[in-house]
C-alpha cells in the first residue's frame, strides 16, 4: 500500500483545492496517527512532525474511508456530503494532500 | 443547505481534549548545571523519582491516549542511567520524543544514534550567543558544551535540530546572531519567554526584558521569525499587532491543562513546566486512575477547560489577542490571575505591581537546587549571602532602629 | 434519509467559497505552537 506521490509537502496552489484529483484512489499516509476528537479529529504525521485538525466528524469519517473506496468522491458520497458541500470537502483534501497527511494509492 | 460553521480551533481547545496533544515530562530534578533561572529548581536528584517500571507506565498510558510527543527535560534529562531505555521505550510505542539538554552528554557516538532515529528530536538549551552572555546564567564552560554537542550533532548529520534561547534583558539583542548559529548547524532556531518561576522569580527584575525590548523581539519575530519556533511563547505581545499579517505563530491561548501539561520527576501533574506549585498541581500518575484519570478527571483542570472570563482584561481592546497573557508569570509575581500580565504590553499591569508587597509573591513548592551554587558574576543577587553556610533567609537583617 | 440534490443558488455559492478560503474544515497547527511545552 505504497505512497504514488512524495511525502514531502508541497507549496499551496492558487486556486485553493481546484486541482485536487476527486476521482483519483487516495489513503491516509502510512506514517499519520488519527486520533477521534469531539469535534472532528487530529492528525500527526510522524514523519514530517505536522499537525492538522479536522473539524467535521464527517471529514473524519471522509478521510477514513478512503483506502477502500474507489476514489476521494466516492468516500465523499458515502460519508454523506451534499453536492453543494463537495467543493469545501475537495479543498480540505487538498489542504491534508498538501501536507502529506493523505496520499495517492498506486493500487 | 448550508454548513454548520464550526467554532474556531482556539475556542475548542480552550474546552480541552480528552488527552493532550504533547506535553512536557521532567524525568529528573537532577543536573549538572545550575542556571540561575532554571524554571524548575533543578539540580539535587528527588529520592522519589520514577523507577524505571513507572516510566514505562506513563508511557504505556500516553499510547493509549495518542499523546502524539512528549519533551523530556528535567533537570538534565541524560543524567538518568535509564534514560536511552525510556526513549527507545517511547518510540516504540507509537511516543514521539524531543527532548531538551543541555548538551553534557551528546558525544559523536550519541549523536550518530540519534542521527539514525527518525523519532527523536533534540533541543540544546543556549541562553547566549557569546560565552561572555551565556554563561553568566547558565554557568561557565556551559556555553562551550552546547557549541560542543551542536558541532557533534551536525556532524553526524542530524538536521534540524532545535536550539532553544530564553530571552533575557542581556541578550535580546543578539538574536540575528542566534539565527546566524543555527544557521551554522542547519539547527532550527527557537526562542522561548522567560517566566518567573523556579529560580527565575529570584533573577526575574534583572533578567526580564524591557518594555522597549519587548517590542524590539516582537517587531523581530514579525519580520525575521518566519522559520523561527517559539513554542507560542509570546502571545502576551500579541498586543502589539493590529492586524493579521502582524500575527505571531502558534495557537496564541494557554494550553496549561487544556492541550498540554507537565509531570514532573516525582509523578506530579501539573498544570504547565512554568507552574509547579500546589495551587496548580492536579494529583499524581501514581494514584489509582494513573495519568489519564488525572488529565482527565482532576478538578484543576475541569476549572481550567471552562470558559475564562478575562476579569480586568475584558474592556481591553488587546484582549481577544493576549487573552489575559500568561497565567503562571501572573502567579509568580503576586498578580491576580484575572487581571493583565505582568508584562502587559499596554503597560496596565505597572500599578499592580507596584503594590504588591516585597517578598509577598507566592514561592515555588519545590526547590531542588544544589545547596552551594556558583554566584554568577555579572548579576547581582536578590541577597548577598552572609556565608556560604548559613542558610537562615533573615541572616544580616537588623530592623532599624525607630 | 436521503439528501435531495439542490441547485447552488448565488448566495450558497459565496458561502462555500468563504468556507474554502477560510479552510473552516480543515486547520493546521504546529506541534510547536501550544504554550505550555518546553
Amino acid at each position: 500500500m505504497a505512497c504514488a506521490v512524495s511525502t514531502e509537502a508541497s507549496p499551496s496552489s492558487s486556486a485553493p483545492g481546484r486541482s485536487f484529483d476527486l476521482d483519483a484512489a487516495w489513503q491516509l499516509h502510512p506514517q499519520v496517527s488519527v486520533r477521534p476528537e469531539r469535534f472532528g479529529a487530529l492528525l500527526y504525521h510522524f514523519g514530517t512532525r505536522r499537525l492538522s485538525f479536522l473539524k467535521s466528524p464527517q471529514l473524519l469519517a471522509v478521510v477514513g474511508s478512503l483506502a477502500e473506496q474507489r476514489s476521494a468522491r466516492t468516500a465523499c458520497v458515502s460519508a454523506g456530503v451534499a453536492v453543494a458541500e463537495m467543493p469545501a470537502y475537495q479543498a480540505a483534501l487538498s489542504t491534508l494532500a498538501e501536507s502529506a497527511m493523505i496520499c495517492e494509492r498506486s493500487t | 443547505m448550508t454548513t454548520t460553521t464550526p467554532l474556531p480551533l482556539v475556542e475548542q481547545f480552550q474546552l480541552g481534549l480528552d488527552a493532550p496533544i504533547c506535553l512536557t515530562w521532567e524525568l529528573t530534578y537532577a543536573c549538572n548545571l545550575s542556571c540561575v533561572h532554571c524554571l524548575s529548581s533543578s539540580g539535587r536528584r528527588d529520592p522519589r523519582e520514577l523507577t524505571t517500571a513507572e516510566c514505562k507506565a506513563v508511557i504505556d498510558e500516553l499510547e493509549r491516549m495518542q499523546v502524539f510527543y512528549v519533551n523530556i527535560g528535567g533537570g538534565e534529562p541524560t543524567v538518568r542511567p535509564d534514560f536511552w531505555e525510556l526513549v527507545d521505550y517511547a518510540t516504540e510505542h507509537h511516543v514521539g520524543v524531543k527532548f531538551s539538554t543541555n548538551g553534557v552528554k551528546i558525544t559523536p557516538a550519541v549523536a550518530q544514534r540519534l542521527a539514525a532515529s527518525d523519532y527523536v528530536d533534540v533541543q540544546i538549551s543556549l541562553d547566549g550567543a557569546t560565552a561572555e552572555v551565556n554563561d553568566a546564567v547558565r554557568g561557565t564552560g556551559s556555553y562551550a558544551t552546547a557549541l560542543l554537542a551542536m558541532q557533534n550533532l551536525a556532524d553526524a548529520g542530524f538536521r534540524g535540530f532545535k536550539i532553544s534561547v530564553v530571552m533575557t534583558r542581556q541578550n535580546v539583542a543578539q538574536l540575528d546572531q542566534f539565527k546566524a548559529i543555527a544557521d551554522r548547524f542547519d539547527a532550527q532556531l527557537r526562542i522561548t519567554r522567560l517566566r518567573p518561576s523556579g529560580r527565575g522569580a529570584d533573577v526575574w527584575d534583572e533578567l526580564h526584558p524591557t518594555a522597549a525590548q519587548q517590542r524590539e523581539l516582537y517587531d523581530w519575530l514579525v519580520a525575521r521569525g518566519e522559520s523561527v519556533l517559539t513554542g507560542d511563547s509570546f502571545f502576551h505581545l500579541s498586543g502589539f499587532g493590529d492586524g493579521a499579517g502582524d500575527s505571531l505563530p502558534g495557537l496564541n491561548l494557554c494550553g496549561a491543562g487544556r492541550v498540554v501539561c507537565l509531570i514532573d520527576p516525582v509523578g506530579d501533574v501539573y498544570a504547565c513546566p512554568f507552574a509547579i506549585h500546589d495551587n496548580f498541581l492536579a494529583g499524581n500518575v501514581r494514584s489509582a486512575g494513573g495519568f489519564t484519570g488525572v488529565w482527565r478527571e482532576s478538578d484543576l483542570f475541569a476549572d481550567l477547560r471552562r470558559p475564562q472570563t478575562g476579569g480586568a482584561c475584558t474592556s481591553c481592546s488587546a484582549f481577544d489577542s493576549c487573552r489575559g497573557g500568561c497565567m503562571a508569570a501572573k502567579f509568580f509575581t503576586g498578580l491576580p490571575l484575572d487581571g493583565p500580565d505582568p508584562e502587559c504590553v499596554r503597560g496596565n499591569a505597572e500599578s499592580a505591581l507596584l503594590q504588591v508587597a516585597a517578598g509577598s509573591a507566592p514561592k515555588p513548592s519545590l526547590d531542588h537546587s544544589h545547596r552551594s551554587r556558583p554566584v554568577a558574576l555579572t548579576l547581582t543577587t536578590r541577597r548577598a549571602p552572609v556565608s556560604d553556610c548559613n542558610e537562615n533567609p533573615l541572616a544580616g537583617f537588623s530592623p532599624s532602629a525607630g | 434519509m436521503t439528501e435531495t440534490v439542490a441547485a447552488i443558488e448565488p448566495t450558497e455559492a459565496a458561502e462555500v467559497d468563504e468556507l474554502i478560503s477560510q479552510d473552516l474544515l480543515v486547520e493546521e497547527v504546529s506541534i510547536d505552537g501550544m504554550c505550555g511545552v518546553y
